[in-house]
């Protein structure tokens, strides 16, 4: 009797299983036709006409050789890098700050503050480029200020052009991406180290140091790389802000394919933005599950 | 429970206050101001109007927004259902093939929107999938861009569902689908309207993919704003984005009431 209902049991118990999984199998065929037509396919093509002529005559890597060797990639990727890095480096300074003063230092209204940076996560990134203007503008806000304290008329000159203020615009809008993260691993966190470190006669510089950073760690990293990743992929911002001299990748690409109609070159800029963005996708993924892991470990 | 003195709490607050006035508070006070701002070449606006905002409601402009609102809605549902579906597919997977899926799944995040627009470009110029130059090449660009926004928000739901649930419903004879319908989708249903709150305020502010692949019959409110906001008109930028804004306020509170209205 037991014997049998042992006979029956297992393959009973493994039964739905199989079949759970084929039926997951055969429905995830609506999805993948979905990702294989709008996305896989489009990025074939790409990789397609990155070897094609302008006329869709195979070419060869042509494109890719005059592209490469290029002065106008060079400076491009380099400044793509550079304002990515240098955005995400004041994104996670200002936004490990703010979020540690909300959970930590409360005061009337950080939670109206909390709420605002929720809020403009929705928020299309162009909205910043248009209040730049108004604020940082050659006769804006802060250029009048300036002027009314000191004399000097257009005292920010063309710095709403330039570099900086893409930087300073990128920071101002993807700040709020290192916030969310790290304010929730913050408030998840127990605050009866702190009192111990503080009772033990712990600077409150040494307890954000040597218990609130290592302990926030996994939150930092998770929210600088996807900064990293959305200031390297960044476009509106510039095509807002009108920044001649700002070349990064995809303004490059948007002006190959749509104002010049060079597919090839754009095609090329494409994949090497994609191969970018892709390599920092994965080791960020890697990152954060070995720090997860580490930390998982410790505790 | 950081800051002990009254001096360095005192401290604390100043720079944080600087800091989120500059960073959160300036510039959406500024862009609301602007909007309704005639002159401003000052530290204050030098008059104020409706004249912008006048012009954002005229009927020009309104087509602009309905064409927004069509947009995000249909990418948004096409996102959110796909999406979903993947997610519970994904899920009855064995071990590492479920690995792969949610990394495949989740790939989109990784493609720049410029890039996605510009392969869709390329991609549906020629046959056998012609949709260059109509609506539809918008709507699949947006839809692409959000999916895994939508994936990854139901799938982590997924994740930590109570599969308890699911076998005991499964066990008292419910058929699969049954038990997809009564018990798994409304166990999801918090973060599938959460999914779709954000798969629509994303689509209805973007910018890089649409301005690539766009059609001048379907031209969405962000590709207006940028049109203005490139001849130098700042103002009627601002009063554009003022309605985008309150148009996709609105598009969210109506997706929180559905989802109240199912529930009860």
């Amino acid at each position: 009797m037991t014997a049998a209902v042992e006979a029956v049991l297992p393959a009973d118990a493994a039964r739905p299983r199989t079949r759970r999984a084929r039926l997951g199998g055969v429905s995830l065929i609506g999805p993948l036709a979905v990702l294989g037509l709008l996305f896989i396919y489009p990025l074939v093509t790409v990789v397609e006409q990155s070897f094609e002529d302008r006329l869709g005559r195979p070419a060869g890597a042509v494109a890719w050789h005059t592209v490469l060797a290029s002065a106008e990639f060079r400076t491009g990727l380099l400044t793509t890098v550079e304002i990515a890095a240098g955005a995400t480096v004041g994104c996670v300074v200002i936004g490990t700050f703010i979020a540690i003063v909300l959970a930590f230092v409360p005061f009337p209204g950080s939670a109206a503050v909390a709420r605002l940076t929720t809020v403009i996560l929705a928020f299309p990134s162009f909205f910043i480029a248009l209040s730049f203007a108004v604020l940082y503008g050659r006769v804006g806000v802060l250029s009048s200020i300036v002027q009314s304290v000191t004399g000097h008329s257009e005292a920010l000159g063309g710095f709403i052009h330039t570099r900086w203020a893409v930087l300073l615009a990128e920071i101002t809008f993807y700040t709020p991406f290192v916030i969310r993260p790290v304010l929730a691993a913050a408030q998840q966190m127990q605050t009866e180290q702190l009192r111990v470190a503080a009772s033990l006669g712990a600077r409150p510089w040494t307890v954000v140091r040597r218990v609130l950073l290592p302990e926030l760690l996994p939150s930092i990293v998770a929210g600088a790389g996807l900064c990293l990743m959305l200031t390297l992929n960044e476009f509106g911002i510039i095509l807002f802000i009108g920044a001649k001299g700002v070349l990064t990748l995809p303004v490059l690409i948007y002006t190959k394919g749509i104002v010049a109609f060079d597919y090839p070159s754009a095609a090329v800029l494409a994949c090497v933005q994609v191969a970018l963005s892709m390599l920092l996708y994965l080791l960020g993924r890697l990152l954060v599950a070995r720090i997860g892991g580490r930390r998982a470990g410790l505790d | 429970m950081l800051v002990w003195t009254n001096r360095g709490r005192r401290t604390v607050v100043a720079v944080f206050a600087v800091v989120v006035l500059v960073l959160l508070v300036a510039p959406l006070l500024v862009v609301l101001v602007a909007a309704f701002s005639g002159t401003w070449n000052g530290v204050l606006p030098g008059s104020l109007t409706a004249a912008h905002l006048r012009d954002a409601l005229a009927a020009d402009n309104l087509a602009s927004l309905s064409t927004s609102i069509q947009t995000a809605v249909l990418a948004g549902l096409v996102a959110v259902v796909t999406g979903t579906w993947a997610a519970i597919a994904a899920d009855r997977l064995p071990g590492r093939l479920r690995t792969v899926a949610d990394a495949l799944f989740h790939l989109p995040v990784a493609v720049p929107s410029v890039v996605l627009g510009f392969g869709m470009l390329v991609a549906f110029s020629h046959r056998p999938f012609l949709l260059n130059g109509t609506r539809w090449i918008v709507i699949a660009a947006q839809t692409m861009l959000v999916f895994a926004f939508a994936y990854s928000a139901v799938s982590a739901a997924m994740r930590r569902l109570d599969r308890q649930l699911l076998d005991v419903a499964g066990s008292l004879g419910a058929r699969p689908s049954r038990v997809l319908i009564r018990v798994t989708l409304p166990l999801l249903l918090p973060s599938i309207t959460a999914a779709a709150a954000l798969s629509v305020a994303l689509c209805m502010g973007e910018l890089g993919a649409t301005v690539m692949v766009y059609p001048p019959s379907w031209r969405t409110l962000p590709v207006t704003v940028f049109g203005l906001s490139d001849r130098g008109d700042v103002f009627g930028a601002s009063a554009d984005t003022l309605l985008l804004l309150v148009a996709t306020g609105v598009l969210l509170l109506l997706i929180g009431r559905i989802r109240q209205r199912v529930r009860t």
